[in-house]
């Protein structure tokens, strides 16, 4: 794949709104299917958040039950902040809210893309000074693979093969102009809004 | 207006508020923000300054900045070597930068220092590579004081531009002063120094502040009093008659403080001489801030040691 030129810059549509929807309903379903008991969501900055609200939302219209949503910020426990990062050019933080104790608990963390895994790790390691959860799942709505770490989703919205060097690129309503996922291709190779 | 972040902050140090832009001011509290959090939960600690060594070199007695700037530290992983004047071979005659060199021989990313000679910090800055943090120079400036102190009324508040702030004692001994009149006015709010006329420097109006030789007048219309320690260990000369009489004239009282705003801030850097500068009734009433100051105090010391925290290299991909 040609790197940064214009004729390999295309964008192509993985899923629009229709289809992001259908899919989200479907990884809600997934999750009560999964879990009787009371399950809390957390959503990973930035494009976790609002995804983590819209599943919430989908369960409680169908199960009949309250969904506690939280957000989680896991920029002061990744493994790139220091001397490996450009000087003086540090992540800006983020509020990191559970709206309940999480003991006891089984917790979906919701991302919108899975990518090298680094992200879920710090996430783990993030939640777990918050308390000890029944359980906790991973949800994504795209899994692009390139792992980099030994983790796996439990809730997957669409599998997506990708080059390194593509962009995924998810666009949510709340986030964003537009809605759908793109594939950026051409691209330096991450998630954009990461 | 709120002031809009700056991306990062321009320098490897922070020796002081005069060389800082109003957005980097306005990122090391927003970060402040977030970082009050990490205290409210059950590990009051994240790693991401795991590996990272602060060196606090304190030349001058300090307890609660030296204390809150350790706590900062240790919330955030870094490991800690702590230096005191009296402990130390600065005691048997050994020079600042002889000290740096030693200490720079230990590979610190940072080095926190209060020293009782002004621009200290900022010669310290130009010799090491690692950070500097002006954790107060003699009477120059004391950066990380004058930002909590921001971050609180901005908590409290919601704004600082356009508040009415009231800084009243020794002004001229006082670096929490000095730093404080060059954050506020560069946020846009409206500084009122109050000090007797032995103990206001000339000059300071140039630093866009107004100047008040009684306290009465200055309180009108206060959003926030901040009073000063009588730095009796500053006082060479007999400034003024008798701390019986500094009360009288300068002490804030209740009566006082109805002159200011209902719901005015009441603020302190400490430590406090009750009965000096400030009445008990004040210091501990409802409109006092003073205990919050110093818990602000630790998260404003994690935000610069995080924001300053940034190596050199490319930056590893992350999802």
């Amino acid at each position: 794949m040609t790197k940064g030129m214009s004729a390999g810059l295309q964008r192509v549509q993985v899923l629009d709104r229709v289809a992001m929807e259908r899919t989200l309903a479907r990884m809600a379903a997934e999750m009560v299917e999964h879990d009787a008991g009371p399950i809390m969501l957390v959503g990973i900055h930035t494009r976790g958040v609002p995804l983590a609200s819209k599943l919430a939302t989908l369960i409680e219209a169908t199960s009949e039950r309250t969904v506690p949503v939280g957000t989680l910020d896991i920029t002061l426990y990744r493994d790139d902040v220091g001397p490996w990062r450009p000087a003086h050019s540090q992540p800006v933080l983020k509020r990191t809210h559970l709206p309940d104790s999480i003991d006891g608990v089984t917790v979906y963390l919701v991302d919108d893309v899975l990518f090298t895994g680094r992200t879920v790790r710090a996430a783990l390691d993030s939640l777990l000074d918050y308390g000890r959860p029944r359980a906790v799942r991973l949800a994504v709505l795209i899994d692009r693979g390139h792992r980099e770490l030994p983790i796996a989703a439990d809730v997957v919205g669409k599998t997506v093969p990708t080059g390194l060097h593509e962009d995924v690129q998810v666009r949510l309503d709340d986030v964003d102009a537009e809605c759908g996922v793109w594939i950026q291709k051409g691209g330096k190779g991450g998630n954009d809004g990461d | 207006m709120a002031t809009e972040p700056a991306g990062r902050l321009s320098s490897k140090d922070l020796v002081g508020i005069a060389p800082l832009q109003a957005g980097e001011i306005q990122l090391i509290l927003n970060t402040a923000a977030e970082l009050l959090e990490v205290a409210r939960r059950p590990i009051k600690k994240v790693p991401t300054l795991r590996g990272h060594t602060v060196v606090n070199l304190f030349m001058e007695p300090s307890t609660r900045t030296r204390f809150s700037f350790e706590v900062a530290e240790k919330r955030l992983s870094a490991d800690t070597l702590n230096f005191s004047a009296s402990a130390s071979s600065v005691s048997k005659g050994e020079t600042l930068f002889d000290t740096a060199d030693n200490l720079m021989a230990m590979a610190p990313d940072f080095i926190v220092i209060r020293h009782p000679r002004s621009g200290a910090p900022h010669r310290l800055a130009k010799r090491v590579s690692a950070s500097v943090i002006n954790a107060g120079d003699g009477i120059n400036e004391h950066p990380t004081q004058a930002l909590l102190d921001a971050f609180t009324m901005q908590q409290r508040r919601g704004r600082l531009d356009g508040l009415k702030v009231v800084i009243a004692g020794d002004i001229r001994h006082s670096r929490v002063a000095r730093s404080n009149t060059y954050l506020l006015t560069k946020m846009g709010a409206d500084v009122h120094l109050v000090a007797p006329a032995s103990l206001m420097p000339p000059g300071i109006e140039s630093l866009g502040a107004t100047t008040w030789l009684r306290l009465e007048p200055a309180l009108e219309g206060a959003d926030v009093v901040m009073m000063l320690r009588i730095q009796k260990e500053r006082q060479q000369q007999c400034n003024f008659p008798s701390l019986r009489e500094y009360f009288d004239f300068f002490a804030l009282t209740p009566q006082r403080l109805r002159l200011a705003r209902p719901n005015a801030l009441v603020m302190h850097p400490g430590p406090m001489n009750r009965g000096v500068e400030i009445d008990s009734e004040v210091a501990d009433g409802d409109q006092s801030v003073i205990l919050e100051q110093v818990t602000n105090g630790v998260a404003i010391r994690m935000a610069i040691l995080y924001l300053l925290a940034g190596g050199h290299g490319e930056s590893a991909s992350h999802s």
